[in-house]
């Protein structure tokens, strides 16, 4: 019997009562995760009926995607931040002074100062390099002062607030910089930042067998263990949802055309018959949304597969006992806040190549819908708390409830009122379903 | 006999102070391999800040702590670890959010060859680990801050045994645990002291220590009152020690020592 038993083990699923249960038990679906995705699916309907049908379409859900890249980019970061019970108020103004150091670098350093001349094939990456070596310089002095010098995240980013936003001024003395590198300007969408039909199709596929194949080695790797396998039936629910949802994303990126006129004179410069009611050539996926996707998936991969992420959670939830094990806390802290000042830098790029231009108040407030989308996403400021799926989703609310107020015509106050409402809200349903998970 | 042998770890006159409080006043305390000795002493001797500094949880102000004979640098508790010191603390350090598996492993992860985490190897083991400590643990799934007392104690104590520990401390091992459970712990002892580890069990409760120790170490107000091996002397007589710091004839006075 026992034998048995060990050999077959049983899945829990099959104790569940009603059917809901079994399906969420069988597929081992976050609740949490699946509330928020039903969440934003009311948010987006309702969004849709009000603004006469102006939400879901693939114009307005593609210009969502590039807008939430940047803070999508960043809330990544502030996850693991959160979760370790610190907090960053200087990502905004972090941003601000990235953008602006890579835009002198792009204008004028690489291509005057050394040389290069504008529009080198080099400068948009050397430029990006340039960025990112000053945000996660800046990441890993606030993290030493916080880590080894004690004083609260808290204060120390606040600090850093002030500082780096000034620090952006100085720059160019308030100047603005503009424009930017054509190369560079890729990373922040638009018809020649996004990748077009063809490629949309690739990565698409490729995610499709991405979670296909993740799905097989986890039921691989647990038949090893022999752990209780998921129901058949389940695994394939969740193949079919997950590649479902990624060809819906690319078939609603290559709906939305270029604007006519763009067309009109692509298909000139490249000699091409322009048909009758004018030529469609896709958007695709954007450039700055592949960064976000790739971001997510790097620190989904640290949070959830390396010995720093699961580090960084055990700090979260009992500092003092992942010191005792043996673990470097205040290294982990350091490096923490090293790559919250990293993905700063991506986002600056981002923000930048979109705006074609820095400026002095790039990134201002970005903090709080930073803060406010991991904290919707589910990251929990008691520490310990939060994934980046989540915190993604967050962002994307975040954003949706913006552009669908922009749509409705919400004068920009009420539109602060009400996602303010929202997180408070938020936080609250997230505290009722912890009371009642534990 | 015992004691003619190299001890394992050798403490001697460790202080500390926290502010004006001397927590710990010139304490001097030996383990051998094999041996049990229980560190007895009312709330607030100074027990646990003692085997602290050897956890390397806190740094000594003065005093020296020798491993099988040779000088120790103990700074942090990954030190420790290094020499093969395991410490099951009093306040439960657990990472509370994590899972049992994830516990055992803290700082000291299976990887994969790609370095990534291997969670399924990790688990397989705690369930070996854990079934042989506690058959009826099912939870490995679940962050162990949704586990009882009794079952966080238990991946408390698997942690500190599942890297070979050659000495381990316990302190208050049993506080949070039913009779039941106390009772398994109790084998534990016996079973890891037989496979030759030094074992510091700490306790408040002279009931507790008495039937598992070789000898007892006796501390009040941060020094120690004497030691004496548990053949020598009676539980009253402990119990004198620990309450009025009186030393019978069969034990050895330390500096916390009241002379008649
Ligand atoms: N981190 C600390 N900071 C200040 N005082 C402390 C600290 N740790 C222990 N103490 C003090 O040291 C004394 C000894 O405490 P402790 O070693 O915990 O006693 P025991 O374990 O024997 O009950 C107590 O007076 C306690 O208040
Ligand atoms: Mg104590």
């Amino acid at each position: 019997m026992a034998e048995h038993a060990l050999s077959s083990p049983v899945h829990p699923s099959s104790h569940a009562r009603n059917a809901l249960q079994r399906f969420l038990s069988a597929t081992e679906v976050d609740t949490r995760l699946l509330g928020m995705i039903g969440a934003l699916a009311i948010i987006w309907v309702g969004f849709n009926i009000f603004s006469g049908g102006l939400f879901l379409t693939p114009r307005n859900l593609w210009n969502l995607s590039v807008q939430t890249a940047s803070v999508a980019v960043m809330v990544t970061g502030m996850v693991l931040v959160i979760v370790t019970r610190n907090i960053d108020l200087s990502v905004g103004s972090i941003l601000g002074l990235v953008g602006m150091v890579m835009g002198v670098m792009q204008t004028s350093f690489f291509p005057v100062q050394l040389g290069l001349g504008l529009g080198h094939p080099l400068i948009w990456v050397l430029s990006l390099a340039v960025g990112l070596a000053v945000g996660t310089g800046i990441g890993a002095l606030q993290g030493v002062i916080i880590a080894y010098l004690r004083v609260p995240a808290f204060i120390v980013t606040l600090g850093g607030y002030l500082v780096w936003r000034g620090a952006a001024w100085w720059v160019t003395a308030g100047r603005t910089v503009a424009p930017m590198d054509s190369t560079f300007q890729l990373m922040g969408g638009g018809p020649g930042g996004s990748v077009g039909a063809f490629w949309s199709w690739v990565v698409g596929i490729l995610a499709c067998v991405a979670i296909v194949v993740g799905l097989l080695l986890g039921r691989r790797q647990r038949q090893r263990f022999k752990f209780p396998q998921r129901p058949v039936w389940a695994e394939v629910v969740l193949g079919v949802l997950g590649c479902g949802a990624t060809i819906g994303a690319v078939l609603i990126a290559n709906a939305y055309p270029w604007p006519t006129r763009i067309a009109a004179n692509f298909a000139e410069a490249n000699g091409l018959d322009v048909p009758e009611g004018g030529l469609f050539i896709s958007h695709g996926i954007a450039i700055p949304v592949l960064m976000a996707i790739g971001v997510g998936v790097v620190m989904t991969f640290l949070a959830t597969r390396t010995r720093f992420g699961r580090y960084v959670y055990a700090m979260g939830g009992n500092p003092e006992a992942a010191e005792l094990a043996g673990i470097n806390t205040r290294w982990v802290t350091v490096k923490i806040f090293m790559l919250m000042g990293a993905l700063c830098a991506i986002a600056a790029a981002i923000s930048t190549a979109r705006l074609n231009a820095a400026t002095n108040a790039l990134g201002t407030l970005d903090e709080l819908y930073v803060i406010a989308a991991a904290v919707i996403g589910g990251t929990s400021l008691a520490g310990g708390v939060g994934t980046i799926a989540g915190a993604l989703l967050g962002a994307v609310v975040m954003q949706s409830l913006q552009s669908g107020m922009v749509l409705m015509g919400l004068d920009s106050p009420l539109q602060s009122i009400v996602v303010g409402i929202v997180l408070v809200f938020a936080v609250w349903l997230d505290t009722l379903y912890r009371r009642n998970k534990y | 006999m015992l004691d003619t042998s190299t001890p394992l770890v050798e403490m001697t006159d460790i202080s500390i102070s926290f502010g004006g409080i001397r927590a710990v006043d010139q304490a001097s305390i030996t383990l051998h391999k094999g041996e049990v000795v229980g560190l007895l002493g009312h709330n607030g001797a100074g027990k646990s800040t003692l085997i602290k500094i050897l956890s390397g949880a806190y740094k000594r102000d003065t005093g020296d702590i020798r491993i099988d004979g040779a000088p120790a640098t103990i700074n942090n508790p990954r030190d420790a670890k290094g020499y093969g010191i395991e410490t099951i603390y009093q306040q439960l350090a657990v990472a509370d959010n994590v899972d049992a598996a994830a516990n055992l492993f803290l700082g000291r992860e299976m990887v994969t060859p790609l370095g990534t985490l291997d969670d399924a190897a990790m688990e397989s083991k705690a369930r070996e680990v854990m079934g042989r400590l506690n058959p009826n643990f099912r939870r490995f799934k679940e962050p162990v801050k949704a586990l009882s007392g009794g079952q966080r104690q238990s991946v408390a104590i698997a942690r500190a045994i599942l890297f070979n520990a050659r000495i381990l401390i316990m302190d208050e091992p049993t506080a949070a645990l039913g009779p039941q459970e106390t009772a398994q712990v109790g084998d534990l002892i016996k079973q890891l002291k037989s496979e030759g580890i030094g074992i510091f069990l700490i306790s408040h409760d002279i009931h507790d220590v008495f039937d598992l120790a070789d000898r007892v170490v006796v501390m009040k107000n941060g020094q120690v009152v004497g030691e004496a091996k548990t053949t020598d002397v009676t539980k009253d007589e402990v119990l004198g020690m620990i309450i009025l710091g009186k030393v019978p004839p069969g034990a050895t006075p330390g500096p916390g020592a009241i002379r008649e």
